[in-house]
């Protein structure tokens, strides 16, 4: 498998990191050198091999349903790099 | 009485019999990283005047006497990954520069509560990601050795948590905590001269720390000993209701656990990491180990793990993956640096361009192209199997043996500018230390010799899930035969 430009810029965009054109050389030949270094894995034989998610060893937890947090409001808003009174900002999204 | 040359252990007992003061002692910390941190630049944020305030308090906790916390007056590196609360954390990213967590992470409360001083917070690869300390954005780590006749040469500490590894041989702290997703600790830890253990996954509370890849990240301790490891992760490990991945398992002793005999302990060896073009010194030492415990009691069993060499390929594709997931929270909006835009995604394309570096960027890329539709089952669905088949390896070793004894890294340190064209090349210093991390299993290196060049090289002891006990007292007896004393170019005493 190997990546072309297009999809290159697919996955950048995807990913919502700006790239230039002039990034792209250098990401599709750093990208591709890693894939063609785990395409190694196609050798393993894994019919009948779950996959694994966790280690096992923790269950979900059942707890009562009521409110352990909250009341918070200034310091959840402390670090936003801009706010309008109690409201995070973003450029217009809805014309 | 030189401070910054005392062991943990040795602080503790000094400190209660009125020796030395918890200021003193602090202080002495204090004025090594006023002296070397602009060289070593091993910390990112250096708390001083807190520190020497809480040591005056731990000084009339300790004047009080009775029953003093484990760890009051003791001064310790935090890793820049864990949130200190109103004491910024970058996870040294330009993306959370100027971020003040108004809360603290769970291990660093649990050090706080047993009294440890924090005396500022350690430099670490961008979001924990490298194996060098050199992606941070706030410039790269020195490593305090020097190999043997060339004072120049600028080597790199090791990554991610290379800044807590250099503090803590440089004698800038006594020990420091660090995060090890596929080697973050035991790799420096090696470079750097030091012990260092990543517990088993879910023994650390993950609350509070900067996600990396979540079903890998796991806290710990690095020191100058096995038994200050055990000490610190004694205060750091437990269950925590706050981490839906931590387990609820009572935490042993585990500094008894550094002094329990071997005899009879099995110890396996395993063949696939005789790696092809291992050099003839790591190989050495690796021998020599296996000497040390045979010597000690240990029966010396030859295992197979034949999955574990497909370790680091599948850890190429699981860590990513995560990573883009955790990192896709750097929006520019809630937190973190933004950069404007005209529309919304422009701010997020450029907030994301501009506050990550590149190697995140490419982690980001290669998870978001391994999850993306048609290539999901491919490349992560591929690798989620392939990390069950290696951790069955792991477990069928341990029906019969206790521990399993391996090189920590493929070789000492290197240079500033080596191995860092070719991003392969540079996974590749993981390739020992990923399989543990694929499997949860506890695993900790502790310094073995030093190359031909003058470089320490550190061994690995890998247990069972939740038997940190058993890698402590492996550890132990490797450090006495070991007897360890070399110490780094760069260091406190050293003006």
């Amino acid at each position: 498998m190997s990546l072309d430009p297009a999809t290159v810029r697919r996955i950048a965009r995807l990913a919502r990191i700006g790239i230039d054109e002039s990034d792209l050389p250098a990401l599709q030949r750093e990208l591709n050198g890693i894939l063609g270094w785990i395409e190694q894995l196609n050798e393993v034989d894994i019919d009948n091999v779950e996959p694994m998610v966790g280690t096992g060893h923790a269950a979900l937890r059942m707890r009562e349903d009521v409110v352990t947090d909250g009341d918070a409001r200034e310091a959840v808003l402390s670090n936003a790099p801009d706010t309008a009174g109690p409201y995070y900002t973003v450029p217009k999204v809805v014309e | 009485m030189m401070l910054t040359e005392l062991t943990i252990a040795a602080a503790q007992g000094g400190l209660r019999r009125r020796e030395f003061s918890a200021e003193e002692l602090v202080g002495a910390h204090v004025a090594a990283i006023d002296r070397l941190n602009g060289r070593l630049n091993a910390f990112i944020t250096v708390t001083s005047e807190q520190a020497l305030d809480a040591a005056r308090r731990a000084d009339a906790i300790l004047a009080g006497g009775g029953d003093v916390p484990a760890l009051t007056g003791i001064p310790l590196g935090i890793k820049d990954l864990f949130c200190t609360d109103g004491v910024r954390t970058t996870a040294a990213s330009r993306m959370l520069e100027d971020f003040v967590p108004p809360y603290e992470s769970t291990v660093t409360a649990n050090l706080l509560a047993d009294g440890a001083v924090f005396v500022g917070k350690t430099n670490l690869d961008e979001f924990a990601m490298g194996s060098a300390n050199i992606t941070s954005a706030f410039g790269s780590v020195e490593n305090p050795w020097k190999r043997a006749g060339d004072a120049e040469t600028v080597l790199v500490p090791g990554g991610s948590s290379g800044g807590s590894a250099a503090a803590v041989a440089a004698r800038l702290a006594m020990g420091a905590t660090g995060t090890d997703t596929g080697g973050s600790i035991r790799q420096p830890a090696s470079y750097c001269g030091i012990a260092g253990i990543k517990p088993t996954y879910g023994r650390c509370s993950r609350w509070g720390t900067i996600a990396f890849a979540s079903s890998l990240d796991q806290a710990g301790p690095m020191a100058r000993t096995v038994e200050d490891c055990a000490i610190l992760l004694q205060s750091m490990a437990g269950f925590d209701t706050r981490d839906s991945t931590s387990v609820d398992i009572a935490v042993p002793d585990y500094r008894a656990a550094c002094g329990r005999s071997l005899k009879g302990m099995k110890v396996g060896i395993p063949a696939e990491y005789r790696v092809a073009g291992m050099p003839a010194e790591i190989e050495a030492a690796w021998e020599q180990g296996i000497a040390w415990l045979r010597d000690a009691g240990c029966e010396i069993v030859e295992v197979s793990l034949p999955y574990t060499k497909y370790g680091l390929a599948t850890y190429y594709i699981v860590a990513p993956a995560e990573c883009s997931s955790n990192l896709a929270r750097y929006d520019g909006v809630r937190f973190g640096r933004r950069v404007p835009g005209a529309s919304l995604d422009e701010l997020y394309e450029a907030t994301r361009r501009e506050g990550f570096g590149a190697e995140v960027r490419r982690r980001i890329l290669m998870g978001t192209y391994v999850l993306s539709a048609g290539y999901y089952d491919a490349y992560y669905l591929r690798a989620q199997k392939v990390r069950n088949l290696i951790r069955k390896d792991f477990e069928n070793a341990f029906q019969t043996v206790d521990v399993l004894l391996t090189p920590t890294a493929p070789s000492p340190a290197f240079a500033q500018g080596e191995k860092m064209d070719d991003p392969v090349q540079m996974y590749l210093n993981d390739v020992f230390t990923v399989p543990a991390s694929m499997a949860g299993v506890p695993a900790m290196s502790v310094p073995a010799g030093l190359s031909q060049s003058g470089l320490p090289l550190g061994l690995q002891v890998i247990g069972r899930s939740f038997d940190e006990e058993s890698v402590f007292a492996a550890a132990s007896a490797l450090e006495r035969a070991a007897g360890f004393t070399h110490r780094p170019a760069v260091r406190a005493e050293v003006v």
